[in-house]
């Protein structure tokens, strides 16, 4: 295994951001668990996300430089799967699911209000950064349709009041 | 949560799912015992003799996917668990996960007894954050307990089992995708053969198993291959899951036997449809698998009887629609999904059904004509048998199967009638 050492806290975006010691070590484990480096790139990613809420270059990069991985082949994995995100995101996720079980159970009127109230469409962030709103295939609870998740919070059976009232409790 | 069975939806009492307690104490780990106390060979005719196939979508025999793995003289072999449940409409594998995580581990466990491996993942779908804490939890007790590790039981057995979270790619679940995916790339599908039995993950022999599946493995041990092989449809038997959802009055996850008819499903058990409206149509297997009318009701849920009935058991997901469902739409979102969860890799996939989506938009918005039908029927043709892994086939099949049975709604919509 190979190892790596950062010294300091070198910097991870424009704004400065020091390398945590503990994202450090979590990496470091992830790596060790792993028999070849490249297993854990997800991980990594999953890691970085979790750690700054969203992957910057300057993080792809970063996570690339320690595994190994050149930075072109961290991007192109990483911007495969829907749930990296590449830009900043809102202070509270919101994911309406609209694939078929919810879209006939209403999940339409939901949509609607998100525009109408919020001025939110999908993938897109309220220009107070208050919420951002990802549009959803399946996400597994169809028995409680139309659902979503706010944040990690899931909700089901949702109706225009109680889309209203639940979003009215995240700041 | 609504059930008949008590099965793969057992243990449903106790307060918190992950206790290993509660799941010992309800008879869990039993079959474990009794498998290690039999030659790896023994168990695998077991799971041969129970006629189990695989509740991921093919239906693959198990028993014979075991032993291609098993013969082959290659080390190390893996296991790995299909978690990755995004077909849309299917949540069992998530209850199963929530509500007995041990259940799966002990599944997987004897399973990797019966092939000779020593090490497993769990690829689970990184929507599903709940099934991950309990699963960890119930992992690192099963750790503790001597289910897991050097020396399993004392009977000198060895398994290392760690989970995967998926990050929302569909494709993931088709198991070649899943594989490149836990090596650290895209998920795209990789060429069959060779077949991951022979060279999977790491190169090495490799068992990809759905979650149901392995969750069924305890029981056959329990009860034995011949008696598993007399639950439900002769020529398909056991145990199955339903997650059904839409315009039923009572929505959710059903434990049944395999071969119990669609009609059965809605009208018994799940209560028939809601505000005593008409059945429009169903989807039976997820929306990968073509619709049908209400007349196909009596088929009875198995993987030969829907095929005959021109469709497929899929995962199992029953997705019911009422009279006042506009199928139309229903067939544009469908094909959106598609257009969504193509991997891009190959040319018909990729751009064909970006072109049946915009047909079906145009026809949708009523910007259709009539020859926007006949188009759409042509992309679809121009993509079946041309695609390289199995999502590009269906999207084109199911779009065909909506526009076939529910032909007077796209005319009405393109004004020809
Ligand atoms: C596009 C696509 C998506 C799939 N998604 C899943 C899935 O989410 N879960 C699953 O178990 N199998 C899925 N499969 C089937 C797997 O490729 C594989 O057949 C299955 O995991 C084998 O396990 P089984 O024999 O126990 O069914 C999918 C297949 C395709 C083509
Ligand atoms: S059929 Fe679609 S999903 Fe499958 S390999 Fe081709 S592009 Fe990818
Ligand atoms: S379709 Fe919305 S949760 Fe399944």
């Amino acid at each position: 295994m190979r190892e790596i050492s950062i010294t300091g806290g070198e910097p991870l975006t424009r704004k400065k951001t020091a390398l945590s010691n503990k994202i450090l070590r979590e990496l470091n484990d992830l790596k060790r668990k792993y028999d070849n480096e490249r297993f854990s790139l997800l991980p990594a990613l999953y890691l970085f996300q979790r750690e700054y809420g969203w992957l910057s270059a300057e993080a792809l990069e970063k996570v690339g430089e320690i595994l190994g991985v050149p930075k072109t082949t961290v991007k192109s994995v990483s911007t495969f799967y829907a749930m990296f995100r590449h830009k900043p995101m809102g202070r509270h996720l919101i994911q309406l699911c609209t694939n078929v079980s919810c879209m006939i159970m209403g999940c339409e009127r939901l949509t609607d209000i998100l525009k109408t109230r919020y001025g939110l469409g999908p993938n897109a962030t309220t220009h107070d950064g208050r919420f951002s709103f990802l549009v959803m295939e399946c996400i597994g609870v169809c028995d409680i349709a139309p659902a979503m998740v706010v944040d990690t919070d899931l909700y089901g059976n949702l109706t225009e009041d109680s889309l209203i009232g639940i979003l009215e409790r995240y700041e | 949560m609504n059930s008949a069975g008590n099965v793969l939806l057992r243990n449903t009492r106790c307060q918190d799912p992950a206790c290993i307690d509660d799941y010992i104490r309800e008879g869990g780990y039993r079959s474990l015992r009794k498998a290690l106390s039999a030659e790896p060979g023994q168990v695998l005719d077991e799971v041969k003799k129970s006629g189990l196939r695989g509740r991921g979508g093919a239906g693959f025999p198990t028993g014979m996917k075991w032993s291609f793995a098993a013969a082959d003289p290659q080390m190390p072999k893996y296991l790995l668990c299909n978690a990755d449940e995004g077909e849309p409409g299917t949540f069992k594998d998530r209850v199963i996960i929530e509500r007995n995580p041990h259940l799966l581990i002990e599944g997987m466990v004897i399973s990797a007894y019966a092939i000779g491996a020593a090490s497993g993942h769990i690829y689970l779908r990184g929507e599903y954050a709940k099934a991950r804490d309990g699963l960890l939890q119930a992992i690192k007790a099963a750790y503790e307990k001597d289910f897991l590790g050097d020396d399993i039981l004392g009977k000198g057995a060895r398994f290392h089992l760690r989970l995967h979270l998926g990050a929302g790619a569909y494709i993931c679940g088709e198991e070649t995708a899943l594989i490149e995916s836990l090596e650290g790339r895209r998920g795209h599908p990789r060429i069959k053969p060779p077949f991951p039995v022979n060279e999977g993950f790491s190169s090495k022999p490799t068992v990809v198993n759905n979650v149901e599946t392995l969750a069924n493995i305890p029981y056959i041990i329990e009860i034995g291959g011949d008696a598993y092989a007399k639950i439900g449809s002769p020529e398909c038997p056991g145990l199955k899951l339903f997650s059904v959802s839409g315009h039923v009055n009572k929505p959710g996850v059903y434990e049944l036997p395999m071969g119990v008819t669609l009609q059965e499903i809605i009208y018994t058990h799940c209560g028939g449809i809601r505000d005593g409206r008409k059945l429009k149509g169903v989807i039976p297997g997820g929306i990968s698998t073509p619709v049908l009318l209400p007349d196909k009701i009596d088929c009875p849920m198995d993987f030969f009887h829907l095929q005959k009935a021109g469709s497929m058991l899929g995962s199992g997901a029953v997705i019911v629609f009422d009279e006042t469902v506009d199928m139309v739409k229903v067939c544009l979102r469908t094909a959106e999904f598609f257009e969504h969860e193509s991997c891009g890799k190959c040319v018909p996939c990729r751009e064909g059904i970006g072109w049946m989506r915009a047909i079906l938009d145009r026809i949708n918005r009523r910007d259709g004509c009539e020859a926007d039908i006949a188009l759409l029927a042509e992309v679809s043709r121009n993509i079946k048998g041309k695609t390289f892994c199995p999502l590009g086939e269906s999207a084109a099949t199911v779009v065909q199967g909506f526009v076939e049975h529910f032909m007077p709604e796209f005319e009405e919509k393109v004004g020809s009638r």
